[in-house]
């Protein structure tokens, strides 16, 4: 066996660690588990003939990888066997329209009012559900009535942003673009308050919803596509993401997961940072202005699977807590439920929600102002269940630097 | 060392937890970087200290005196018998769902799987009551499907035992109907998970109904919640009207996860950074300093400076000893000399408890546990090494796994916070 990922089954030694932090096999008895469902479930996959279809009750959270002292590729042994799974018995519509957003995002963006007045219906939202199994009350943010990359593209390079100095390309990601452009400028004026002078290339998706729903042949396409748009024009900068599963995908999951060997994706995932990542950097080498202004806020920091699967700490964490006043306390760990599109389907809803409510239930006891957490459907999630309002971190710098939109 | 420098810890076992708490605790800026989980998750989750010399010990305290002068290259002997009381005192305060109990003056003999007892000074609470010195009898009690648990097992292997004090244990073997409900997996987890459930509770304690004889002690799989488990061992015990006891399982371990989870919160909070998956990949050295560790990340690796490494990797299972296929044997992340394991030597001997050179190699280390060449020139100022990397014991012969790894991991962290390397 050459596949490093499937070769990687050859050292489970079964001790079952695995089996105590998957997140998803604690709440449900319909997914057996990442020791069951990885390494040993594998030997019996041939080409043609997926084991059996609990696989696809899989988050993909990535928990169990992160936590196996071997060396396991457990998630992603799953991933490609859903992706087989798939391609055997197909996807439903649902799952093919979810795994799009660089699609579906064009045409719900300019008829935002309307969409959005849909999916805030309930009536509707039980006829999506009926019609297409998207469940009724999973959370789906309101389209944003104009795309980050329209305002990037008319946006003027920041006041204290020499030309000549760092500079960054910025991968935004369709929910930036699409939902939440706020963060965008957000992240775009974080950093040129740092004197970074931040590229939006044009940019679509990054293939995650397609490799997380299975379809790996698109989710190699999409991917290549956005690592060719991100080096266009550009030289060998840093490209920095503010979302950290997409931002994972350049990173890592292209390689391992969809077995792109492109010598380019290969080189441009190691000059991929997490925004929090980046300015932490920034910070340890003293390039990182400091003078933030008091923000008295109590605030939940939750680092989503996603973020740690990057194994690159908790940036995010050392950076808030730079910020005078503010009073950050770390989430016990544990996943929101959501990992992506999957929480928003309906035989998986239940599931979603009862892997988070631990998480949840921390949110309402503990009663923070605000949680931060760097992956965005885990704060639509969050919010969603738990009532509390979520942001990226960054966001919370912006205002602690004083900055305006 | 630079008293606002973070210090490093490989290793998430017991060993890595204890100094990373006992570091956050102190005010020391402590960041986990681990591969993955430890034996934590495996671990019946009793503090054994020392059980064995090969006589039994009956109370570590008392031996553990003799026991260090006759193993002068024991970790117990590098940080002495004191420390090893006072750590595990500290750890036990710590210890609070379930509330640890015992100390090293008298060790439980603690039923097994097996049906066995082990010696271990120090328990949750939720095992005490099987202490073989109260002599049962013992009724064993199955659940439905739970997979390695054999009550009978238990029950027949305890009655062939007799206590210290050489009287007959009375034990026998009870089966439950009680279905775990659904297709629920009937793991140690799954059950733990319905018992955190109080009408599944009162199902399992109506399912005994008239099945007990008056003076018989309860003994369960260790599988009686995770969180929040002293509060449904006490409400059982209240329900039966009599005293339960746990006996670990097979791995996982629902008390080793409750033993790690507390200590996880405690590190945090107390402010200890930890990154999982983290495999430490490389170090960078200035003479007999080492100045920071590279740890492997999702595209490439990332420098962590650290102002003092604590190695806490484990042993043979853990990676933090590896053999290759030529018989060589390494310490892979700085390279330390292994004692005890000639490159070459046998692999394997006749008979499966046979003495084997390789169950006492390790790590040598002075009494700080700086790591040491085989002069005893100390290799670098300020890497202290803990747990199951260490050289000079024999843990599953002395009964003495989680003591060393406490002691250890303790003595490297106050060695840290005191000697300033
Ligand atoms: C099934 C079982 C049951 C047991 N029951 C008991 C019991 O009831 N009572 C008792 O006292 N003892 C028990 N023990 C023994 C006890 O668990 C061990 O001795 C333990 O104390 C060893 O802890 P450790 O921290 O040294 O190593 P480990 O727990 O093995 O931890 C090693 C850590 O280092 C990490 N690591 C290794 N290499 C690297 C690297 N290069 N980079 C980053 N991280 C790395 C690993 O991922 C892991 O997190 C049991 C052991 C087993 C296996
Ligand atoms: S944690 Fe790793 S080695 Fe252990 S059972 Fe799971 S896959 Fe196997
Ligand atoms: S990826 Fe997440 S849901 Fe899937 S097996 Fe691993 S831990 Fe469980």
């Amino acid at each position: 066996m050459e596949d490093p990922v499937r070769a990687s089954l050859d050292h489970c030694v079964k001790c079952t660690i695995c089996e105590t932090a998957c997140p998803v096999a604690q709440v449900t008895p319909l997914f057996p588990g990442p020791k069951y469902e990885g390494p040993q479930a594998e030997r019996f996959r041939q080409p043609g003939a997926s084991a059996d279809h609990s696989v696809d009750y899989c988050s993909g959270c990535g928990i169990c990888s992160q936590v196996c002292p071997h060396g396991v590729k457990i998630a992603e042994i799953n991933s490609r066997a859903r992706a087989a799974y798939k391609a055997e018995v197909g996807a439903p519509l649902r799952d093919r329209v979810l795994a799009r957003p660089g699609v579906t995002g064009p045409m719900g963006s300019p008829v935002a009012p309307v969409v959005n007045r849909v999916m805030a219906n309930g009536p509707a939202r039980w006829v999506l559900e009926r019609a297409v199994g998207l469940h009724h009350s999973a959370p789906v943010p309101p389209y944003a009535p104009r795309s980050f990359q329209r305002w990037a593209r008319s946006h003027r390079r920041g006041a204290g942003v020499h030309p000549d100095g760092r500079s960054v390309v910025y991968f935004h990601g369709c929910s930036t673009n699409w939902f939440e452009p706020d963060l965008g400028r957000m992240v775009v004026a974080v950093l040129e308050r740092n004197g970074v002078q931040v590229r939006v290339p044009d940019q679509g998706c990054c293939g995650l919803p397609l490799q997380s729903n299975g379809l790996f042949e698109p989710a190699r396409r999409t991917l290549r596509h956005l690592a060719h748009d991100l080096a266009a024009g550009g030289g060998d900068e840093p490209v920095v993401a503010s979302s950290s599963s997409c931002g994972l995908m350049l990173k890592r999951e292209g390689r391992e997961i969809l077995g792109l060997a492109d010598e380019d994706l290969r080189a441009m995932g190691e000059r991929t940072y997490d925004i929090c990542e980046f300015l932490l950097d920034l910070h340890d080498q003293g390039a990182l202005d400091t003078d933030f202004r008091r923000l008295p806020l109590r605030v939940l920091y939750h680092a989503p699977c996603q973020q740690r699967g990057h194994a690159m700490g908790t940036p995010a964490l050392d950076l808030l807590r730079l910020v005078p006043g503010m009073e950050v306390v770390e989430s016990a760990g544990g996943c929101c439920g959501i990992a992506g599109t999957y929480g928003l389907k309906k035989e998986k809803y239940g599931i979603a929600m009862a892997v988070g409510e631990p998480l949840f239930e921390q949110v309402r006891t503990g009663n923070p102002d605000v949680v931060a957490c760097d992956g965005e459907t885990c704060r639509w999630q969050i919010t969603a269940a738990s009532d509390h309002s979520s942001v990226h971190p960054v966001a919370l710098l912006f205002w602690a630097y004083g900055l305006e939109l | 060392m630079s008293d606002d420098g973070e210090i490093v810890v490989v290793g998430a076992g017991m060993a890595g937890l204890v100094a990373a708490l006992r570091l956050a605790e102190a005010g020391r800026r402590a960041r986990i970087l681990a591969k993955g989980f430890g034996a934590t998750h495996l671990s019946g989750a009793t503090i054994d200290v020392l059980g064995y010399t090969p006589a039994p010990v009956m109370s570590p305290a008392g031996a553990l005196p003799a026991f260090v002068a006759e193993h002068p290259d024991h970790p117990y002997a590098r940080v002495g018998a004191g420390v090893v009381e006072e750590a595990v005192g500290w750890l036990k305060g710590h210890l609070t769902d379930p509330r640890y109990v015992g100390d090293l003056g008298r060790n439980f003999l603690l039923p097994t799987a097996a049906g066995v007892c082990k010696p271990a000074a120090v328990a949750p609470q939720t095992m005490a009551a099987g202490d073989l010195r109260g002599g049962g009898p013992y009724a064993i009690v199955g659940l439905p499907g739970l997979k390695d648990f054999y009550p009978s097992l238990v029950a027949g292997n305890l009655a062939l035992a007799t206590t210290p004090a050489g009287t007959a244990v009375g034990a026998r073997a009870v089966e439950v109907d009680l279905s775990p409900g659904g297709r629920v997996d009937a793991g140690p987890l799954g059950y733990a998970r319905r018992f955190e459930d109080p009408r599944f509770r009162a199902d399992f304690a109506a399912a005994l109904q008239g099945r007990l004889a008056a003076d018989e002690v309860l003994g369960v799989p260790a599988v009686l919640g995770l969180a929040g488990a002293e509060q449904a061992w006490e409400e059982l015990e209240a329900r039966v009207e009599r005293p339960i006891f746990e006996i670990p399982t097979l791995p996982p371990s629902v008390p080793g996860l409750r033993m790690f989870t507390v200590l996880m919160a405690a590190a945090r909070r107390a402010g200890a950074r930890v990154v999982i998956g983290a495999e430490v990949v490389g170090v960078e050295t200035d003479g007999y300093r080492v100045r920071g560790v590279w740890s492997g990340t999702a595209n490439g690796r990332r420098f962590y400076p650290t102002a003092a490494l604590v190695l806490a990797t484990g042993g043979w299972a853990a990676g933090g000893l590896v053999m290759d296929s030529h018989r060589v044997v390494r310490e892979p992340v700085l390279g330390l000399p292994v004692t005890g394991a000639d490159d070459g030597a046998a692999r394997f001997l006749p008979g499966y408890l046979d003495h084997h050179p390789l169950a006492t190699a390790g790590i040598a280390v002075d009494r700080w546990l700086r790591p040491v060449d085989a002069r005893g020139a100390v290799l670098y100022d300020n890497v202290r090494v803990a747990g199951a990397t260490l050289a000079g014991a024999e843990p599953w012969k002395e009964k003495s796994g989680d003591g060393i790894s406490v002691a250890t991991g303790y003595h490297a962290a106050m060695s840290v916070l005191t000697e300033e390397g």
